[in-house]
This record gives C-alpha cells, sequence and structure tokens, in this order.
C-alpha cells in the first residue's frame, strides 16, 4: 500500500514502565490488548484501567478482557460515549500514566485528540491498528465529520455532497479530507466502490 | 504619483483585468518551453524597477480591490484565518515586516511612525489611521496577523520552526489552489504536501525543507508556482469547490481569450526575528490569456508548455477539463519560431 505521508504512522502495543496505565480500544483492538498482556509483568493489570467499545465484534472479546483482571473495567456503546470518561480520567491522572490505543484509526485518533488536549505527549502514546480500515471524514464544504466511511466516493452525513475520500489525514481532525467529487459536473454520479474495509 | 488602484471584482460580474503596464511587470513562470517540478528557490533581492520585485512586498493596482474580496471571503467563512495560541509573537513579527516594507515601498501610500512601543499606521488606500502598543493585542481590533494581512495582498502561511520540521501553525488564506488551512493547520511540512504528487518521489520536499530551515534574517528567498483559473476568482478554495468546480466546463474556443488566467504565485519566505517562525506569504497574480497572447514570446512559449505538460501534473492543477481547448486556441499564437532564454519578454 502506498504510505500517506499525512497519516500517522501505527505501531504495536508494548507494556511500557509507568505507574498506572489506560488502555483503549475498540472491536479487534481489544487482541492488540491480550497480546499486550501475554508480555506484561504479573502486576501489570493490577494498575491497569481497560475502556472497551465492542462495535461489530459484539461479545467476542468481553471474557478475556476481564480475564486479564483490570483495576477498572469500561465497556462503551461508542467513542463519543466514551471520550466524557475518558476525558475525566485524563484530568484526574498522576505522573507516570501510559497510554495505550488500539483498534479502528477513528478511535486511535479521537483518543489522541483527547489525550493531547489533557496535556499528554503524542510521542509517549502506544498505538495499533487492528481492525477495520474505516475512514473518519471531514467534509471540507460544510466542515461536518462523516463517521465509518467504507466506500469512494462517499455521501457526506450532514450536506449531502458526493465526496472524493482524499489520501490526506489531520491529527487535529482525526479525519480524513472529503471534496466533492463531481463539483465540475454534479449531473456525473461516479460507482461507489466499497473499498475501505 | 503613486499606483491608480483599480475598481474591480473577482466575483460575480468578473470585472477584473490587469493595464497594458501591469501586464508587462507579470512574473512569468518558465524559462524554457517545458515545465516539470524543481526547487527553483533562488534569494529574494530587490529587483529592476516596474518588475514585481522591485520591493520585497509588492503592491499593485488590484491592492484595494483585492483587500475587499478577502473581507468578502472572511465574512462568510472566518475559518480562513486562524493562528494557534503559540502563534502571537510570530504574528507581531509579521507586522513589522509588512509595515515596515509597505512604508518603504509606498511611501506616498503608507506611514509607519514608531515611538518606542507606540506605533501610528496609516494606509491611504484603505482609510485607515490607527495608533497601538506594539505586542499588547488588545490595542488592535484582530490578532496582529489577521489586522495585517487584512491589509496586504496574497495569502500568508506562518510556520514555526521545531523538531528540524516546519508546522503550518497560522495563516490567513483566502486565494488558495486546492488547499484548506483548517484541514492542514498543524501539520508539518511533509504532511501538508502529502496530497502533491510526483514531487516527493523525486526528493524535492526533502531538499526543499532543508533550505528553508536554513533561511537567515535579512536574506528571504522565493519560487514561482503556478496554476490556472477560469474566471478572474481569487476564492477557488476547496471550501468553495462545489460552487465554482462548475466553471471548468464553460470554456469555448470562443472565450478562451477573457475567461481562462494563468495563475501565477510569487512564494517568499522571510525568516522572522522574534519568533524564529518563517513566513510565507504566496502572492497571486491573474493573467487573461488575451493579455498573455500580447506578449509574442509567452503565446509561444505558454502554448509548448501546456501541450507538453504530464497528464498526472494537469490533473492535479485540475487543468483536464478545459486544457484542449486551451492548447489549440494557443496554437494560433505559436508560429514555431524559436524562444529565448529565460523569463522576460524577449
Amino acid at each position: 500500500m502506498k504510505t500517506i505521508l499525512s497519516r500517522p504512522v501505527y505501531g504495536t502495543l508494548s507494556p511500557q514502565a509507568g505507574k498506572s496505565h489506560l488502555l483503549i480500544a475498540d472491536a479487534e483492538g481489544a487482541s492488540a490488548i491480550l497480546d499486550l498482556a501475554k508480555q506484561a509483568p504479573a502486576d501489570f493489570f493490577a494498575s491497569a484501567h481497560i475502556m472497551f467499545i465492542p462495535g461489530r465484534t459484539g461479545d467476542s472479546f468481553q471474557a478475556s478482557l476481564k480475564a486479564l483482571k483490570p483495576a477498572q473495567y469500561y465497556e462503551g456503546p461508542s467513542i463519543a460515549a466514551a471520550l466524557p470518561r475518558l476525558t475525566w480520567t485524563l484530568a484526574n491522572a498522576h505522573m507516570g500514566l501510559r497510554v495505550y490505543l488500539a483498534g479502528t484509526e477513528g478511535l486511535i485518533g479521537q483518543m489522541m485528540q483527547a489525550a493531547i488536549e489533557a496535556g499528554i505527549d503524542p510521542a509517549s502514546i502506544q498505538t495499533e491498528h487492528r481492525g477495520s480500515w474505516a475512514r473518519r471524514v471531514q467534509c471540507v464544504h460544510c466542515k461536518g465529520i462523516t463517521e465509518n466511511v467504507t466506500t469512494q466516493p462517499a455521501t457526506c452525513s450532514h450536506c449531502g455532497l458526493l465526496l472524493l475520500v482524499r489520501d490526506h489525514y489531520s491529527k487535529r481532525h482525526a479525519a480524513f479530507q472529503g471534496v466533492c467529487i463531481n463539483a465540475e459536473d454534479p449531473t456525473e454520479i461516479p460507482q461507489t466502490e466499497e473499498i475501505f474495509r | 504619483m503613486g499606483i491608480n488602484f483599480r475598481k474591480e471584482t473577482f466575483r460575480d460580474d468578473f470585472t477584473f483585468r490587469n493595464s497594458p503596464e501591469q501586464v508587462k511587470r507579470f512574473p512569468f513562470p518558465y524559462h524554457e518551453d517545458a515545465y516539470m517540478y524543481s526547487v527553483n528557490i533562488e534569494p529574494h533581492v530587490a529587483g529592476p524597477k516596474n518588475s514585481v520585485f522591485e520591493h520585497l512586498i509588492d503592491v499593485d493596482e488590484h491592492y484595494v480591490s483585492e483587500m475587499q474580496d478577502r473581507a468578502m471571503v472572511l465574512a462568510e467563512d472566518p475559518l480562513r484565518c486562524q493562528s494557534l495560541p503559540h502563534m502571537t509573537l510570530a504574528g507581531w513579527d509579521l507586522l513589522e515586516l509588512l509595515m515596515t516594507e509597505m512604508a518603504k515601498g509606498y511611501p506616498e501610500h503608507f506611514t509607519l511612525t514608531q515611538d518606542g512601543d507606540r506605533w501610528r499606521w496609516i494606509n491611504r488606500p484603505l482609510g485607515i489611521d490607527d495608533t497601538f502598543t506594539f505586542g499588547d493585542v488588545s490595542t488592535l481590533p484582530y490578532g496582529p496577523m489577521e489586522y495585517i494581512t487584512r491589509q496586504s495582498q496574497g495569502d500568508f502561511a506562518i510556520l514555526d520552526q521545531r523538531d528540524g520540521n516546519l508546522w503550518m501553525d497560522a495563516g490567513m488564506i483566502t486565494t488558495q489552489a486546492d488547499w484548506s488551512l483548517d484541514f492542514d493547520i498543524g501539520m508539518n511540512f511533509f504532511e501538508w504536501h502529502a496530497p502533491v504528487p510526483l514531487a516527493h518521489e523525486m526528493g524535492v520536499f526533502t531538499r526543499a525543507l532543508k533550505f528553508l530551515t536554513n533561511i537567515q534574517q535579512g536574506q528571504p528567498a522565493r519560487r514561482l508556482n503556478w496554476t490556472m483559473t477560469i474566471n478572474p476568482r481569487l476564492d477557488t478554495s476547496p471550501e468553495n469547490f462545489h460552487k465554482w468546480g462548475s466553471d471548468r466546463l464553460s470554456v469555448t474556443a470562443e472565450n478562451v481569450g477573457q475567461k481562462v488566467h494563468l495563475r501565477v504565485e510569487l512564494q517568499t519566505f522571510f525568516r522572522l526575528p522574534r519568533s524564529n517562525a518563517l513566513v510565507f506569504p504566496i502572492r497571486c497574480y491573474l493573467l487573461k490569456m488575451d493579455e498573455l497572447v500580447s506578449v509574442a514570446k509567452w503565446g509561444r512559449r505558454f502554448h509548448r508548455v501546456l501541450r507538453d505538460l504530464p497528464d498526472e501534473l494537469a490533473e492535479y492543477k485540475g487543468l483536464t477539463r478545459y486544457r484542449q481547448t486551451v492548447v489549440e486556441w494557443l496554437s494560433k499564437y505559436d508560429d514555431g519560431a524559436p524562444t529565448s532564454p529565460g523569463f522576460g519578454p524577449e
């Protein structure tokens, strides 16, 4: 796959030295936490907080995550629903907190934004992509963000324009850029293909 | 005597045009009969009289009308002007640079009086006479960057320099070609150039970054870039692409001369003294095809450049829809005669 220079480079989660650990995942991202657990010291999860958004994986990962016996375990229905808890957690965090993000690009990007706003150095945050490559897309025209975009082109869920999803990513918006694909001739309706899986 | 400022529009009825004197000073960007990317950066030193390089900051006959167009863009979409919190000092640096250079180059139009931190700025063409305290944001009606760039032709990007990279952390961008400040703000040099085809593989950006991060105070640099615009529209933003994109379908053999414009960006780079940021003024010059072919060499050369441009570049610049029509129109002005090297008319 051709590199997109504005897109973050995701790594592989590994246990870091720290006083406490905040691990956030959605869907298949849970498996990255389970893989990290295999190399973690015995007392690692005694000071860990897991936040998990199951999404399309349903009930597949909950039992395994709980079996790690984290000090705190949270399960939420969506990234938006989890953000207030995350904001509170970061605002009340002490020195020595380590943050780990795993799962979709949308989860990593939005949680990263919240962590940066809380004053955490983004370079200290561990990230790992797992699961869907669906994109969050900001419409350059109306500025609205459309979640879970899997097609090219895609319809803006706010203003309805048909958008070309560009290979251009903003960390500040945690989103790719969408630009009207048929602005020159609105009667042209290109075929929609499912390409971001 | 000073500049005779034109009353004209860059939207709706599009009354923009260049006077014959302005055509002569147009920064024609091709030094040979072909175009490819290069790091074509050179020192930005004051150049010949009656050229756009005569002063470090160029003010021309379109000044007043361009500032009116900018005010309209900002009223519709304030996100075109943004500055991250750590960039205020760089904004003051820019205000000083622009006021100083405009007052020096055009004393009949602009006057700057400095009494310690107490400054008085008179901008006669726009009817402004403000006294303020340099460094005190509360003494100006806008932040320093917005205040002075509402009075300066061209877009302005202010780049913070840290970690060996440049960061797009502030800007006034109302006449851009195909990029959104609101989307790109906070990105580093490679990130905001990510969508540009071919050039990354050629190593252009790595070399350009190295050059730019080494620019010293008092030694500005410049380069020219170009694209084409249908109708003399300044606001060719992606934000409004769905409103102006269909202009590209309106080109016919009959209207090329008036409707199609060569759009040249004079990009300059200045190191700012207090913040160590770089400011990147992007000045846009428009030239109608009728005006372009009034210089025989430019007509021949532009025909050859446009005809032979690699498809990928034509696509990136958005020329695909009308390129053939324009090439055919230009071919009437190309007798095949050799052209002299260099940018000049002959």
